[in-house]
């Protein structure tokens, strides 16, 4: 297509419009508030996601090791747990800090605690943290096969339930905007029908005289691509200011949300991306439907 | 040969059978006048040659595509090569007389110094070189048929296809009409026109194609417009 073609069809496309005033008022309105909708979701999905990657990062798998257990032992078997693939961290709590944290824990009823000093019954524990908390079942079965463990603790009902929040989540937000995105569609190629119809002749005329089906459609796929643009840039620009604003340096459950910075990039290609998509759909499924009449 | 048909047949969704058993030829360069009554199936062959209609039955060949072989993508160039000029001219309104013109050319994406040359040329074949920068509605219905055949002329059809276009005109502009479709003809260009001008017909004597309820009753060299 050559500069001055794809001018007159930009002009063309800006034109009409404007002359569709309220239609492309309402069809941008649409895709304003599907993106919007989709923006918080891409938001809160990312939070969530690294809020579930902080958590799970601290759970803890808790190793009980038996009581004839020597010195010697344990430094192999930190550096053995260091070894294991998916370890984050190890950090070994020897029976006599145990029972320090016991005691200052429940420091009210120090009595419970009375000649425990002599015969300590804790055993020395190691605690790693993972870093794949799929992982964590594994992990904890493969450590408790070895000799001198006595028994292997992990949170793994918190860890599953965590992930299937999460997936619960991702699915609601997936059928939301599918719904979202196929009414913001309908509205464009209606938007898009008006334009063609108040130059059905020229397009006709187009037809005839042997315009190919690309020069038919380019000002139609502008003008569907211009309200998407239109549709995208409203809610990234309401999204960025509310996020810079009241969300970005707060902290929930005490972990900190995201910087803007980061969720930049995502929030950027899905808005833009999704509007361009919605737009363009939208214009050729209506202009389809008239060139093959 | 540049129209060729072999059997054709064109019957609509809702059963109408519009023509059936069409067999003809016709070479490049002749002048055809397609005669017969309202409903005889006459626009309906027309749409057939720039495949606004599918035959349904038949083979036919038009400008040396071949229909049973077409591929939709082909089209546009079939269009190219076929000038079409309508009784109600549908020029649009808000150009004026060359932008009508030029219309056909800018949509094929011709160079623009092409454009303008291409303009020139046509505005001075069909005499309105003084009025190219006025719009259609304030020409003669005459003039309007006269910018209509430039754009038609614009992208230098084999085939020129006329449906009654001298139809909502007076008998001088019908002349002037057929003057310049001749002038057409005589340059090489195939001239298709169905007409209902007896007066027409019967003094620019050329082959007449006859269509009666949707069948070829008649095909005469230099045929007059009754039947003898």
């Amino acid at each position: 297509m050559k500069p001055r073609t794809f001018r007159r069809h930009v002009r063309d496309a800006f034109r009409s419009f404007l002359r569709n005033g309220w239609m492309s008022f309402a069809s941008i309105a649409t895709v304003s508030i599907t993106l919007f909708l989709v923006g918080v979701f891409i938001l809160a999905a990312l939070n969530i996601d690294h809020l579930a990657k902080q958590t799970e990062s601290q759970v803890e798998i808790s190793i009980y090791l038996k009581m004839d257990t020597t010195q010697d032992a344990i430094q192999i078997m930190a550096s053995d747990l260091k070894q294991l693939p998916h370890v984050h961290s190890v950090r070994f709590v020897p029976r006599e800090e145990g029972l320090a944290w016991l005691k200052e824990t429940y420091a009210d009823e120090a009595d419970l605690f009375v000649g425990l000093d002599d015969d300590n019954p804790l055993p020395d524990a190691f605690f790693i943290k993972t870093d794949a908390p799929s992982q964590t079942a594994e992990l904890a079965q493969t450590i408790k096969q070895w000799p001198q463990v006595e028994k292997v603790r992990y949170a793994q009902e918190e860890v599953a339930k965590l992930l299937e929040i999460t997936t619960v989540i991702r699915q609601v937000m997936l059928v939301v905007v599918i719904g979202l995105a196929l009414t913001a569609t309908f509205l464009i190629s209606n938007t898009i029908k008006l334009t063609i119809l108040s130059r059905r002749e020229e397009v006709e005329l187009m037809r005839l005289v042997g315009a190919s089906k690309w020069y038919i459609r380019m000002p139609y796929f502008i003008e569907g691509a211009l309200i998407g643009l239109i549709g995208a840039g409203l809610p990234f620009m309401v999204l960025v200011y509310v996020y810079q604003r009241y969300v970005e340096g707060t902290e929930i459950l005490s972990m900190s949300v995201l910087t803007l910075q980061i969720v930049l990039v995502p929030l950027v290609v899905t808005l833009f991306g999704l509007g361009l998509i919605i737009g363009i759909w939208g214009s050729l499924s209506s202009i389809r439907k008239f060139l093959r009449a | 040969m540049l129209i060729e048909m072999q059997h054709v047949f064109k019957t609509y969704k809702n059963g109408v059978v519009a023509l059936s058993d069409i067999t003809l030829s016709i070479d490049k360069g002749e002048f055809v006048y397609l005669i017969g009554p309202s409903g005889a199936g006459k626009s309906t062959w027309l749409k057939l040659l720039y495949r606004e209609e599918l035959p349904t039955k038949g083979k036919m060949m038009v400008n040396g595509f071949d229909f049973s072989r077409f591929k939709r993508r082909h089209l546009h160039r079939l269009r190219r090569s076929i000038g079409v000029v309508f009784q109600d001219y549908r020029l649009i309104d808000r150009l004026t007389v060359e932008e009508n013109i030029a219309f056909a050319l800018e949509v094929i994406e011709a160079p623009a110094r092409e454009i303008r040359r291409r303009v020139q040329e046509l505005l001075y074949l069909v005499g309105l070189k003084v009025h190219a920068k006025r719009f259609p509605r304030e020409l003669s219905g005459g003039e309007q048929q006269r910018i209509a055949i430039a754009r038609a002329l614009a992208n230098k059809p084999q085939l020129i296809i006329a449906d009654e276009p001298t139809g909502n005109l007076d008998y001088e502009n019908s002349l002037q009409i057929l003057k310049l479709l001749e002038e057409i003809n005589l340059q090489g260009t195939t001239v298709i026109m169905a007409t209902h001008d007896r007066d027409i017909v019967n003094r620019f004597r050329r082959r007449v194609l006859e269509l009666s309820g949707g069948r070829l009753v008649r095909d005469e060299a230099k045929g007059v417009y009754d039947r003898p």
